[in-house]
């Protein structure tokens, strides 16, 4: 996508610099001893709530399924699927 | 099979854990429902709902992951896991991938027929939670040729996928292995193991090699493997068809096959998805999944006797043949059975385990009914095996005997006194028979008599016959030596 992108011939140098320090940025990055940090599955600071194994929701098969562009038999259509 | 080619194959094996609602709904989880009446909202991926993790789920693998002697993960991630197809709604599949909550399993299989009754370790690579798809049909009914139906009740129940290490030899290790990993989540209540419902599913990753080779050949992998005899039948399939085509100088194109148990072969379903074809990434929508080591030392309280334990136990405390004890601690109710049966019964515990193997499995599968539903109760049958230890009847009419409580006619000493099958133990009135047998049939006594010892099965079968099968083998047997060779030369077989 860099290629397609139309920079006017005066802001080419410019543009260049640019470029050249977020490369030289990243390439300080890459430098950075990250052998012992966790990787970050999430940004908040927080471990998972669990919830208890009990059944809460009720059938509403009737009310979502009018939300279907197409339904029969209780089951929701869709175009042919080939295995 | 060639022996100048190894076999190499690892199994996943997808195990729907036995929690009443879904992994990250409420929706329940219960088999057989009316289409959709168990999808709610979450399990639909509508807009701005959020997972929610079900406890029993994480406890679960936890359990499963001790009982295979695997690395815990204190702390495990969700990931997406991005595919496109109408069983599954949200367009991705909640499942782990970096870091999954078990890894560095091993369990140990001894029927694999690899290492001579040696028992041989099979890693466990990891063992990952993940939400099930929904299930598609497409044959809904005339008029609607052109469509799919979907049925999402399926769709987010949980699974624990089990990957093996790619430790296996053959066919038989594999259905080794699965029959193992089936026991122990069988014994640990964590899965039902149905395999006609799909609670307990199979895929294959399967590659032959040069022996002696070190780089490993092309795979390719089974899909639908929903019975212990398909899993070993697709792939001794798929090993010779990688084989011949070796031989024949072509090569194995990586795919996943689709095995047919009518035609029993296996044929290419689709080329084979790389990992980073389904763009995996951490799922925003659930945090870390953190437990801690008072956590998994409480689920570690709660393992009960794993199966080779309990076949240990079998074989020191009750003096069963090893094989014996491999096969009724297979099941924990088989072993609950027998353990029951034993306790209630005074004959030794061999014989009660050769009747538990025996006829009470035969008439099991005949009638297709599980142990828990046996028609003949523990103590029953260890009242019948009684009779047998104190030679109120022969093993062969204690058969008919079972048969009779089988179809329910009673306790076995009610059908012995009203059938009549108590053995005959008045040595005078045996006598009488053996003599009349013997008289009968004078020219294969004068053949008995030349040399022809053959013949005596020929005698004890005439006199099993003639007393209805009432009378002791062994006794007729040395009754018969010692007529038939006059009485004078007898050596002290009579009884």
């Amino acid at each position: 996508m860099l290629a397609r992108l139309r920079i006017a011939d005066d802001e080419v140098a410019d543009t260049v610099d640019k470029l050249t320090r977020i490369v030289e940025f990243v390439d300080r990055l890459s430098q950075a001893a990250t052998g012992d940090v966790v990787p970050m599955a999430h940004p908040l600071n927080a471990s998972q709530r669990l919830r208890p194994d009990l059944v809460t929701e009720p059938d509403r098969r009737d009310e979502l399924q009018q939300n279907a562009p197409a339904v029969s038999d209780g089951l929701y259509l869709v175009p042919r699927v080939i295995e | 099979m060639s022996a100048a080619w190894e076999v190499i194959i690892g199994l996943e094996i997808h195990a729907q854990l036995a929690t009443a609602s879904k992994i990250f709904s409420g929706a329940s989880t219960a088999y057989g429902s009316e289409p959709n009446t168990q999808a709610c909202l979450i399990d639909l991926g509508y807009p701005g709902v959020l997972p929610v993790l079900n406890r029993e789920a994480v406890r679960m693998a936890c359990k499963f992951g001790l009982a295979v002697n695997a690395t815990v993960a204190r702390r495990s991630v969700f990931a997406r896991k991005n595919y496109f197809y109408p069983d599954l709604p949200k367009g991705y599949q909640i499942s782990q991938y970096e870091l999954p909550i078990v890894e560095h399993g091993e369990l140990f299989i001894t029927d694999g027929g690899e290492a001579n009754g040696e028992p041989r370790r099979i890693g466990i690579t990891r063992a990952h939670l993940e939400e099930d798809a929904g299930k598609s049909i497409h044959s809904i009914h005339e008029g609607l040729d052109r469509f799919s139906g979907i049925d999402l009740n399926r769709a987010g129940t949980p699974l624990l996928e089990i990957v093996s290490e790619p430790d296996l030899r053959s066919a038989r290790e594999a259905v080794a292995y699965m029959r193992k990993i089936h026991s122990i989540v069988r014994y640990l209540g964590i899965s039902d193991g149905n395999m006609q419902e799909g609670s307990f599913r199979c895929d294959a990753n399967v590659s032959v090699r040069p022996r002696g080779q070190r780089e490993l050949g092309t795979r390719t992998e089974l899909k639908n493997l929903n019975s212990f005899r398909f899993v070993e039948k697709a792939i001794n399939f798929e090993i010779e068809r990688q084989i011949d085509v070796l031989e024949d100088g072509g090569d194995i194109v990586q795919e996943t096959r689709l095995y047919d148990s009518d035609r029993n072969q296996t044929r290419p379903m689709r080329s084979k998805e790389e990992a980073n074809d389904y763009r995996y990434f951490p799922d925003p929508d659930l945090l870390p999944v953190v437990i801690d080591d008072a956590y998994v030392e409480a689920v570690r309280a709660t393992l009960p006797e794993l199966p080779d334990a309990k076949r240990e136990r079998f074989v020191a405390e009750y003096r069963l043949r090893n094989e014996d004890a491999g096969i009724l601690t297979m099941s924990l109710a088989l072993a609950d059975y027998f353990e029951a049966a034993t306790a209630a019964a005074a004959a030794k515990p061999g014989l009660v385990a050769n009747w538990v193997i025996g006829e009470l499995s035969a008439a099991l599968n005949r009638d297709g009914i599980d142990i828990e539903a046996s028609r003949v109760p523990p103590a029953g049958l260890a009242a019948l095996v009684d009779r047998i230890a104190d030679s109120t009847i022969s093993g062969k009419i204690a058969k008919e005997v079972f048969d009779a409580m089988w179809a329910g006619e009673g306790s076995a000493d009610q059908i012995i006194e009203a059938k009549g099958l108590r053995q005959i133990t008045d040595a005078a009135e045996l006598e009488g028979v053996v003599d009349a047998v013997i008289a009968q049939n004078p020219s294969q006594a004068a053949e008995y008599r030349a040399g022809k010892d053959k013949l005596i099965g020929y005698f004890v079968g005439q006199v099993m016959k003639a007393t209805g099968g009432k009378a002791n083998p062994a006794q007729v047997n040395a009754l018969l030596k010692n007529k038939l060779t006059g009485g004078e030369l007898s050596d002290g077989g009579g009884s």
